[in-house]
């Protein structure tokens, strides 16, 4: 890893961060992908996989409640955690910067109506 | 030399907005021009506006040393990596040339490494220019040529040359190029920093602009190699609280195969430089055999420490150092925040000074008054380097921390803030008065006031 690579780096199957747990943050891919797991019913389903550039995570930020997902680091991934505290002061500051995550989460509700469409068409 | 001088009629705010087709000039491509047409044309993408933007700049910052460069000590605080990494400007191992993840304290009473909470790099240590003037091979991007090609992505036009003349007619501001023609915009940004000779241009314009109050400050680079940069300073910026007159801070930030060291002050001269790179604290962070007078080169730049008056008129505006930024840190943070402001609002606001002074000033204003608090915070600090009963309690204090959890890290969490420039001032300075951090750091001093200490060298230089 060079020297001014930024973030953590994650090894192949370690978490990033947990179902069930509190978090205190998002996280930016830097490098690399990761799968997002969540565990219902006994049985783990991958919900989607995510690579560099992609904000993950983002819901703790704002609904401070726990984790909803699994997300696991697929092969070598680095990652930057962006805490909720300094973010929720930049928004309070400059609206805007919310922008590119109010685009991510528009885009992933119309990846999931499209998603509920296509599991209808099936059932 | 300035042809064209004369006040701009006032408009009203109806008449100045930006429509499809209309022209910015920004004067200057450092981080607070490069951001400043970044978001400009980012937003304007999203309102639906076409604009021209021309961005000037005479620097070649592909080149090493004086060409290229523009004297700034080269950190991206926390804060701003974090900022930037929401925005989708990821900065690439290719612009940032280590990582930081902590700093080490020095004090004649000892040094200590504190450690970021996450044991994450989330301080990236940068070159503005290509390198010092000795770079043979340029290993790394520059900082500001990396921020200037995301701004031309966006569709900002590069103009290499220094506007030297600027002037109003057609109710509009015009620029001369040296040697070039004059030109129409419907807005100028001027983000030239304070070490710009254009700056008396815009005073004589009469429009209230008066340059910031600034300080002289003092960066060197010594090249060292990676490998022993590795081997000695690690990862850390080592941050420096030492009882030299006229001294207010000093570091040393680890970058690929140069350190740059930064020292902050009241008439920074020669005999203080000497005075402190022959310390003792800082002879023992540098490697074996370092010679202080080996360096590579050295600038004695201006730095804002008081912000300008009325940075904003009709069709004008100020970004960055040349108008307000952040007090002693995160000058980079500060041209982005001020960049960003005037960029939403000349978009969504307008362009006349009625609009900078509605969606502008506050921001300007919000980082003026937090440089005030920031003021008495550095005036503790001051304290604190001139006593050494307090430097022992604080040392003994901060030591003490280290095997808490990261939440009760008070003292280490204040200090990290106040030298990495992550937080606002106003919230270091209320964790400064917290009442468990005021007793800890007296039952340090009671302690230190009985026992006597030799000065313990930090044990673990390495990353």
């Amino acid at each position: 890893m060079s020297t001014g690579a930024l973030g953590k780096v994650y090894e192949d199957g370690e978490i990033l961060m947990r179902q069930g747990e509190a978090g205190d943050g998002m996280f930016v891919i830097q490098e690399g992908q990761v799968e997002i797991v969540v565990d219902a019913g006994g049985h783990s389903t991958r919900v989607r996989v995510a690579g560099e550039g992609e904000i993950i995570g983002e819901m703790a930020v704002f609904e401070n409640v726990v984790h909803s997902a699994t997300v696991r680091a697929m092969g070598r991934v680095r990652a930057l955690t962006v805490d909720r505290r300094n973010f929720l002061r930049q928004i309070n500051e400059d609206p805007s910067i919310a922008f590119r995550l109010v685009q991510t989460m528009s885009r992933r509700v119309r990846e999931l109506s499209e998603e509920v469409v296509r599991l209808k068409r099936q059932s | 030399m300035l042809p064209w001088l004369g006040a701009p009629p006032l408009e009203s705010p109806e008449d100045a907005r930006l429509v499809d087709g209309c022209s910015v000039a920004v004067l200057g491509s450092g981080p607070a021009g490069s951001f400043f047409a970044y978001f400009l044309l980012e937003m304007a993408a999203h309102a639906g506006l076409r604009l021209q933007v021309d961005l000037y700049e005479p620097r070649d910052f592909s080149k090493a040393g004086a060409q290229g460069c523009n004297m700034c000590g080269g950190i991206i605080s926390e804060s701003l990596v974090q900022n930037l990494a929401a925005e989708g400007v990821n900065l690439p191992p290719a612009v940032v040339q280590r990582g930081i993840d902590s700093y080490v304290l020095h004090m004649d009473v000892g040094s200590v490494r504190i450690d970021t909470p996450l044991h994450e790099k989330r301080i990236g240590a940068i070159h503005r220019g290509s390198g010092p003037r000795d770079l043979s091979t340029a290993r790394w991007e520059s900082f500001d040529l990396h921020l200037q090609r995301r701004a031309l992505a966006r569709g900002a036009r590069l103009i290499a040359g220094r506007v030297d003349a600027v002037d109003w007619s057609e109710r509009r501001p015009w620029v001369r190029v040296r040697d070039g023609e004059r030109k129409q915009y419907d807005l100028i940004a001027v983000a030239v920093g304070v070490n710009s000779t254009i700056l008396p241009v815009f005073e004589a314009l009469n429009l209230g602009y008066r340059r910031p109050k600034t300080t002289k400050t003092v960066i060197r680079e010594y090249f060292l190699g990676e490998d022993v940069i590795a081997a000695t300073l690690g990862t850390s910026m080592h941050v420096f609280l030492l009882d030299i007159p006229r001294l207010e801070f000093a570091a040393i930030i680890p970058k690929g195969d140069y350190v740059t060291m930064c020292l902050l002050g009241e008439d920074v001269d020669n005999a203080l430089i000497e005075d402190f790179v022959g310390r003792r604290e800082v002879v023992a962070c540098m490697p074996p055999g370092w010679d202080a007078q080996a360096r590579s080169c050295q600038c004695l730049p201006q730095m804002n420490i008081r912000g300008a008056d009325m940075p904003l008129a009709d069709r004008l505006v100020f970004v960055g150092d040349c108008g307000v930024t952040r007090l002693y840190k995160d000058g980079i943070g500060g041209a982005y925040r001020t960049a960003k402001a005037a960029a939403r609002t000349a978009v969504f606001e307008g362009v006349s000074a009625a609009a900078f002074r509605r969606g502008y000033l506050p921001a300007c204003r919000r980082i003026a008054r937090d440089n005030d608090v920031g003021r008495i915070a550095f005036f503790l600090t001051r304290l604190v380097q001139r006593m050494r009963l307090a430097r022992r309690a604080m040392y003994r204090t901060v030591v003490a921390e280290q095997s808490k959890a990261a939440n009760a890290r008070r003292l280490s969490g204040v200090l990290w803030d106040m030298f990495s420039g992550s937080a606002p001032y106003k919230d270091i300075f209320s964790r400064m008065l917290h009442p468990a951090l005021m007793g800890a750091l007296a039952r340090s001093a009671a302690v230190s006031a009985v026992h006597s200490e030799r000065p313990v060298p930090v044990e673990d230089k390495k990353s």
